[in-house]
């Protein structure tokens, strides 16, 4: 290692012990910008990012993930698992308020789950496997399930299960309920106001059940749609918080080289974000494996980490993220060799029938690796046309199945029974429905590895079976992974602990605050 | 008169009634569902879950049935409700409108103002270097792309001399009351209104010039200098009087294209109005809203119509209103 950047680590180990050890200022106010403007503030009922971003503030969680992904207590302070790994007991914190001065008890939770099964699609996912659930006492919730669910203690986060205030929902038209409006959470920030268009502000929570938290006295969420203009506002001192996929990757070298500002990608770790192409098995030239492995080979990934996304992130080396469990990278590999790409492709027999390509309208970084990609391909001898169209009509025309090649990227939620079976699994072939298998990939003994991998006991039992899984499909291309991507977070260095679990930016700002 | 207008508001209405019916099909022979949209912002697109959507907000309703409700809402002036947004429609226009009413009518008002001072003067000194210079000026923000004029002022006036605000409506946090925070608002405005306003000022300095060089060679000009009238009231009263018919009538034209100007603008410059309420909208096929949009913003351009025919009247008196 070069002198220089060991001095520069030994540096930067230094500034962070010293940051560490420094004593949390309270006060202050943080302006972050928040990107595209939420459609409303209440998680129970609307889960889009800018949502969690904004209200991971005020709803809490009865756990939170730390970056390697353990639970933490947040509204629960302890769990247990009895022995058969069925049942699930959550004590829950005492003396714990909503915004309105309501105590929260465990009538709270049983509600929220209620409510969520009806309104959130992922939540009621996650809680298919759970037969009953019971409050003994106004501190305890038991959770009893149908069979072993391995994820179970991973599915309490605020995004996913946010708990809402039964006094307020009980009996209402939960569609129309003012307080939707102005919700009402028990977490450390308070909605104060929202001005459409402009900003949305939270006030600190003067009676938060973490003695002395949170640290800061509000937060301004500041809504402005052009990415540029995000970038100026930064660069003149309007907004001290830009959070990871704020500004075009382009801009991001430029303002990470501001005076007192630093950046971090760290805060992905629960939700290790993955991109990947849909490759669509069913028809025309991709439905032969060699077809797929050829486009594995002809993309050069590398150059589009380096080039389109600054280096930052990593070469994904199959369905499962590196940050999520189970993750291995004991699977066939697939480096950038366009003469490989170019045999296979012959030997497949392909005759340059034409290729629809679908990018992702996500601004100008997926524009120019949709460009990338297309080009790596022509290389090769691929024809490929671009087809462009917006969000809605990108996202209709896969759910139709009416693409050959479309970029996107998902979350995994930490466990690959949570967010990686679902885009494998013939159950998951669901016409006009998007993120779940719009490949038409289908093979029994994935479905039956994914199956028992959910429900297996001990954690080294799924292991086994999950790291085979990942060698199946990586050999047999689905869909072709590229990158775990990593949104670079960009703050004045003033602001100190942003980000301090493994859902980053979404989690709250609790423990953030202001080093004047 | 009165007659006049009272026709015209039941002709406006009878358009409306058409834009609505128009639009509310265009909008659906769009790709892209709104129910998907929603599920797969959610992170989840379960078929139990987009079908919830598609009959929470009436979409698994028949087509010509949708049509009868929403029509049926719009005469009642409600305008629905949004998807996405989980509010009533009206609200959360009116929430935006008097934001793109202060941004379209400042630029309206700066767009016009300059536009026929410069051709007034262009006009007055055709031919001679002062009006190629004029002309120059209006047609380079004529030629230039808005995003690419409101980007460039935010470089020049903001990041490197920190004279104005880079974007919003007022000082987030600033808390300014009474004429402190006219003073704010007004600083905010005066990129965006200038940006949009000289776009169109190109055209009314183009109008106004040709106009004043065709009214000038008339025969009661000459009659006009014959009385011995100065060079100055001949100009303002005789020629620039007569020459802005054609001006007012494009004034009327532009109140449309005006609000969609205003989408670029308000999206470069954060502001918080009905331009950027839309092109969200569109982007989510938020239906119900989208439609709302364009009902007030056609609403609107059917009353800059009407009253670019009443100040018709007012700049030509011959001109009579037919009943």
């Amino acid at each position: 290692m070069p002198k220089r950047v060991l001095l520069g680590l030994l540096l930067a180990c230094g500034l962070t012990a010293s940051a560490l050890a420094q004593e949390p200022k309270t006060g202050g106010v943080i302006n972050a910008v928040i990107q595209p403007e939420p459609p409303g503030l209440m998680l129970a009922m609307i889960q889009n990012g800018p949502t969690q971003m904004v209200s991971g503030n005020i709803f809490e969680g009865l756990l939170r993930y730390s970056p390697k992904l353990e639970p933490q207590p947040e509204l629960a302070e302890s769990w247990s698992v009895s022995e058969d790994a069925k049942t699930y007991t959550f004590k829950l914190k005492k003396g714990v308020t909503w915004h309105d001065g309501k105590p929260f008890t465990a009538a709270d939770v049983l509600f929220s789950i209620e409510m969520l099964r009806q309104t959130h699609a992922r939540a009621r996912n996650n809680l298919g496997q759970v037969d009953k659930v019971e409050a003994p006492d106004d501190d305890t919730v038991v959770f009893t399930l149908k069979q072993p669910f391995g994820p179970f203690l991973g599915i309490f986060e605020v995004g996913s299960m946010p708990m809402v205030p039964k006094h307020l929902y009980e009996g209402t038209d939960w569609k129309t309920n003012p307080y939707n409006n102005a919700p009402v959470g028990t977490g450390p920030f308070m909605f104060k106001e929202w001005q459409k268009g402009s900003f949305i502000r939270l006030v600190k929570n003067p009676n938060y059940h973490e003695k002395g938290k949170p640290y800061l006295d509000e937060i301004y969420w500041q809504i402005i749609p052009d990415a540029a203009a995000r970038s100026v506002a930064y660069e003149t001192g309007k907004v001290d918080v830009l959070p990871g996929g704020s500004v075009e990757n382009f801009d991001v070298p430029r303002l990470s080289k501001l005076k007192d500002t630093c950046v971090t990608g760290a805060g992905w770790e629960f939700f290790s974000p993955l991109a990947w192409l849909w490759l669509n098995n069913r028809q025309g030239p991709l439905a032969d494996k060699r077809v797929r492995q050829a486009i594995m080979y002809a993309i050069d990934r590398d150059f589009a980490k380096d080039a389109i996304w600054n280096g930052l992130g990593k070469v994904a080396t199959g369905p499962s993220a590196s940050t999520i469990r189970f993750y291995t990278d004991d699977v066939p590999k697939y480096p950038y060799d366009p003469a490989k790409a170019k045999a296979l492709l012959k030997e497949a027999g392909y005759k340059g029938e034409k290729i629809r390509l679908l990018p992702l309208a996500y601004g100008e970084t997926w524009q120019r690796w949709g460009e990338a990609v297309k080009q790596n391909l022509q290389d090769v001898g691929m024809n490929i046309e671009t087809i462009a169209t917006d969000v809605a009509g990108g996202n209709q025309k896969i759910g139709d199945w009416d693409y050959d090649i479309a970029f996107t990227y998902l979350y995994q939620y930490g466990d690959p029974a949570l967010g990686v079976g679902r885009n494998y699994v013939s159950s998951a072939i669901a016409k006009g429905q998007i993120f779940n298998n719009v490949e038409g990939y289908s093979n029994p003994e994935i479905d039956k590895l994914f199956a028992d991998g959910a429900v297996a006991t001990p954690d080294s039992r799924r292991k086994e079976i999950y790291e085979k899984a990942q060698k199946i499909l990586v050999d047999d291309v689905p869909v072709a992974w590229m990158l775990e991507l990593q949104f670079p977070t960009i703050t004045r260095c003033k602001v100190k602990n942003l980000i301090t679990t493994g859902i980053g930016v979404n989690d709250g700002f609790k423990d953030a605050w202001l080093d004047k | 008169m009165l007659s006049f207008v009272a026709q015209r508001v039941l002709k406006g209405v009878i358009v409306l009634l058409a834009i609505v019916v128009l639009n509310f099909f265009l909008i659906r022979l769009a790709p892209g569902d709104p129910a998907v949209v929603m599920a797969g912002e959610a992170g989840a697109s379960d078929q139990v879950f987009v079908k919830q959507l598609r009959e929470k907000f009436g979409l698994d309703k028949p087509l010509p049935e949708q049509l009868f409700i929403y029509v049926k809402g719009v005469a009642t002036l409600d305008l629905g409700f949004s998807f996405r947004q989980q509010a009533p429609v009206s609200k959360l226009i009116l929430e935006r409108l008097p934001a793109t009413l202060l941004l379209t009518l400042t630029a309206f008002a700066i767009s016009l103002a300059l536009g026929i001072l410069f051709g007034t003067f262009a006009a007055r000194f055709a031919g001679t270097w002062l009006d190629t210079a004029v002309t120059i000026f209006a047609l380079i923000f004529y030629a230039m792309p808005i995003f690419w004029v409101a980007l460039m002022g935010i470089l020049l006036f903001s990041v490197t001399f920190d004279w104005l605000p880079s974007f919003g409506y007022d000082t987030v946090g600033g808390n300014y009351t009474g004429f402190a925070h006219v003073i704010d608002v007004a600083k905010h405005l005066i990129m965006p209104a200038m940006t949009l306003g000289l776009f169109f000022m190109a055209t009314y300095t183009r109008m106004t010039r040709a106009s004043m060089l065709e009214v000038k060679r008339l025969d009661f000009v000459k009659t006009a200098r014959a009385k011995g009238l100065s060079d100055a009231v001949i100009q303002r009263r005789h020629v620039l009087r007569n020459a802005l018919l054609p001006v007012v009538t494009l004034a009327g034209v532009h109140s449309g294209t005006l609000i969609g100007g205003a989408v670029i603008t308000e999206t470069v410059f954060a502001w918080p109005g009905i331009g950027r309420l839309m092109y969200d909208a569109l982007l989510q096929r938020d239906y119900n809203l989208l439609l709302g949009v364009f009902v007030i913003c056609s609403a609107m351009v059917l009353i800059f119509n009407l009253i670019t025919d009443l100040v018709y009247r007012l700049v030509d008196p011959r001109i009579e209103f037919a009943s």
